[in-house]
């Protein structure tokens, strides 16, 4: 047996790919893949540090590809933005087997490592269409519609199309505060960025040297149709927070109490 | 634009449309061409409301001055209470400042019924036509058809909406003579009628001629008040039978009465929503629709009404014991939907990871079925099954025992005293 190997990278897809290709290439026996700030010291294990190659990553993507069509494809990209802890090691897993497994199916839902990995990008899903629910944007003074959102797993890569083709003709951010980054859409193309935030300041719709004059107007209208719309003879608590969870409420217009 | 004014007539006109449960944004398809919005054909809820009903559309109605006195509906001519009416150009702005915010998927338009019903109609029409053609909008647009409304004039309302809608209101005829005598019930038929062949008319054209616009590419849906008429749950599920069958629907909802007003045809203000016969009744629709039941297995003159304490699956089950048990292994795809505690999903997984392995509990577990349901109607890779002879009630009994409901103090007084 090979001596044990645990392998550290940038965190990114792509780095994690690259991780995947030079076990293959090398046949490491890796015990553990981690990035530098979520490494654990394992006194038996060798550390290998693994630099991100896009060449590398493609070919690992295209092989994939070949294995388990677009959808499979699109399931391990799901299950790594999960984040979970020691996810990246049971990708790794999966995806020898989608390598070595003759008769490999996606759909072999006996075996437990598919059966994870299928719920584990379900979780994700829907957490993304979770976000494409919950996303409440605010006019600001200078025409951007602005969003924070701090969704469980890391779901801006995955939402990024549907609010493009969504709010074409409007600018708008939508801002990852738990990851720190966001998607900035000009009317022409989206992009990443970090913005720095001194205090709290974006967080409070009536501050008009931020927001537009009439947005926490419009917010008021959205609470007041909000109570409107509920039917108080059917109040049903279990299922209203089983929908919308409290961890949620924060940037919610209607939930939230900053405005109110 | 007065917000304090446009936040009172919210209040009223929102307050008075939430009676229409439709709060569908699925099943359309609209591409956005460099304007706003879009349907890819999955609805979003937007949010959920404390009553635990979704919030997807900006339903309001346009007004609620209305020449009809239907004894079941809060807006009811002879009703004391504050009447208010939408500008056109309000409506369009709610909608679009909402929608650039991610608030809703889009509009849902009803209204009380002011001078005529066309008169009405057209005013609808207008709302959705300046939406479209204005304002760039491709979100969803759900437009109510209001019942004696001219054939012409639905046929407008189809070119812009995703989806139109007529609700019956009372399944039974001899109901809505005796809780609506204004209207007939061909009214309701007629729109119905209407927009089926428009649909299926755009439908085939476009099979030839491509640019073809979208007639209502969401279809229609229909309502109906349970629980105001003494009607059984066979009356109810009969009609939307026919209603799916008739007139293609998408969606029949069925909406638990509530007390709005003191009738002495009705029951009495305060009375309880019936909830958990509302739960029983779209269980049941569910399985007409994805199941593959026919209405007479589940409701027939020997059963008119569903069990409360349990599942129109599981009672179905429980009154034909023969087919039973099944070998998950082996048996058919549609055989296994009919199993009591598997559902769709559960079966289409099933299916898959049969072909690979031999399935045991601990593998059907795991896919998540509701084990203690499943457990007395199937056998697996397992020598572990139910092997006493059991009888339905027996089974009933066991099931009841290991579930918990938040409904469970409504439909027993026995179980109580265990409590």
């Amino acid at each position: 047996m090979k001596e044990e190997t645990i392998l550290i990278y940038d965190g990114s897809y792509k780095g994690f790919l690259s991780c995947v290709f030079s076990t293959f290439e090398q046949k490491l026996n890796v015990v553990g893949i981690y990035t530098e700030s979520t490494t654990q010291r394992n006194m038996f294990a060798k550390a290998l540090s693994i630099q991100t190659n896009l060449e590398e990553a493609k070919r690992v993507a295209l092989g994939l590809k070949r294995k388990v069509s677009a959808i499979g494809c699109r399931q391990i990209f799901f299950t790594f933005l999960s984040e979970l802890e020691g996810i990246e090691l049971l990708l790794l897993q999966y995806i020898k087997l989608v390598f070595k497994e003759e008769k490999f199916s996606r759909k072999d839902f006996g075996n437990p490592i598919v059966l994870k990995i299928s719920q584990t990008s379900k979780m994700v899903s829907r957490e993304k269409h979770r976000m494409e629910a919950f996303v409440r944007f605010q006019l600001t003074k200078d025409d951007i519609f602005f969003a924070s959102i701090e969704p469980d797993f890391n779901v801006l890569p995955i939402i990024l199309k549907h609010f493009e083709s969504r709010y074409a003709d409007q600018k708008w951010i939508i801002y990852d505060l738990k990851r720190n980054f966001g998607l900035f859409y000009n009317l022409q193309e989206t992009s990443y960025i970090n913005l720095n935030f001194k205090s709290n300041e974006h967080l409070n719709s009536a501050n008009t040297s931020i927001y537009s004059t009439s947005e926490i107007d419009f917010q008021k209208l959205w609470q007041e149709y909000f109570k409107s719309t509920n039917i108080k003879s059917r109040k049903n608590m279990k299922l209203h927070l089983q929908h919308v969870p409290k961890r949620y409420w924060k940037y919610l217009t209607e939930k939230s109490s900053w405005q109110n | 634009m007065s917000f304090e004014r446009i936040k009172e007539k919210l209040n009223i006109l929102a307050d008075a449309a939430k009676y229409d449960i439709s709060c569908s944004s699925s099943g359309s398809k609209r591409a956005n061409k460099g304007g706003l919005g879009n349907s890819d054909g999955v609805g979003i809820c937007h949010s959920y409301t404390e009553d635990g009903r979704c919030v997807s559309l900006l339903k309001i109605l346009l007004t609620n001055y209305c020449i009809f006195d239907c004894a079941y509906c809060v807006t009811r001519k002879s009703n004391d209470i504050k009447r208010a009416a939408f500008k056109i150009e309000e409506v369009v702005s709610l909608t679009m400042n909402f929608y650039r915010r991610n608030y809703i998927e889009g509009l849902f338009l009803s209204s009380g019924i002011f001078k005529s019903p066309d008169h009405t109609m057209e005013r609808l029409v207008q709302v959705a036509k300046k939406l479209r053609l204005e304002e760039n909008f491709n979100g969803y647009i759900h437009l109510k058809s209001i019942p004696g409304a001219s054939d012409e004039l639905m046929q407008e309302a189809g070119l812009y909406a995703d989806r139109l809608s007529v609700n019956i209101e009372i399944p039974t005829v001899s109901g809505l003579k005796l809780l609506a005598p204004d209207k007939k019930h061909e009214d309701f038929i007629k729109p119905m009628e209407a927009v089926k062949n428009s649909i299926q008319i755009y439908k085939s054209e476009k099979k030839l001629i491509k640019s073809t616009p979208k007639y209502a590419p969401a279809g229609q849906s229909t309502q109906m008040i349970v629980g105001a008429t003494g009607e059984s749950d066979r009356d109810v599920m009969y009609s939307a039978a026919y209603y799916y069958k008739k007139f293609k629907m998408k969606r029949v909802y069925y909406s638990g009465y509530i007390p709005v007003a003191n009738d002495t045809r009705l029951p009495a203000l305060g009375s309880p929503v019936p909830l958990l016969r509302e739960n029983r009744l779209y269980q049941t629709d569910w399985l007409l629709r994805f199941y593959g039941f026919d209405i007479r297995e589940l409701l027939n003159n020997e059963n008119q009404n569903l069990d409360l304490d349990i599942d129109p699956k599981l009672s179905w089950a429980l009154r034909n014991r023969e087919l039973f048990p099944l070998d998950i292994n082996k048996a058919d795809k549609l055989l296994i939907a009919r199993v009591p505690g598997i559902g769709l999903k559960s079966v289409h997984k099933i299916v898959e990871a049969r072909k690979y392995r031999k399935l045991n509990w601990d593998h059907l577990r795991k896919i998540g079925i509701a084990y203690n349901r499943a457990k007395y109607f199937i056998t697996c890779d397992s020598n572990s099954f139910e092997r006493r002879d059991l009888s339905s009630l027996q089974i009933k009994g066991m099931i009841l025992q290991d579930s918990t409901s938040k409904f469970r103090k409504d439909y027993s007084t026995q179980l109580s005293l265990f409590n």
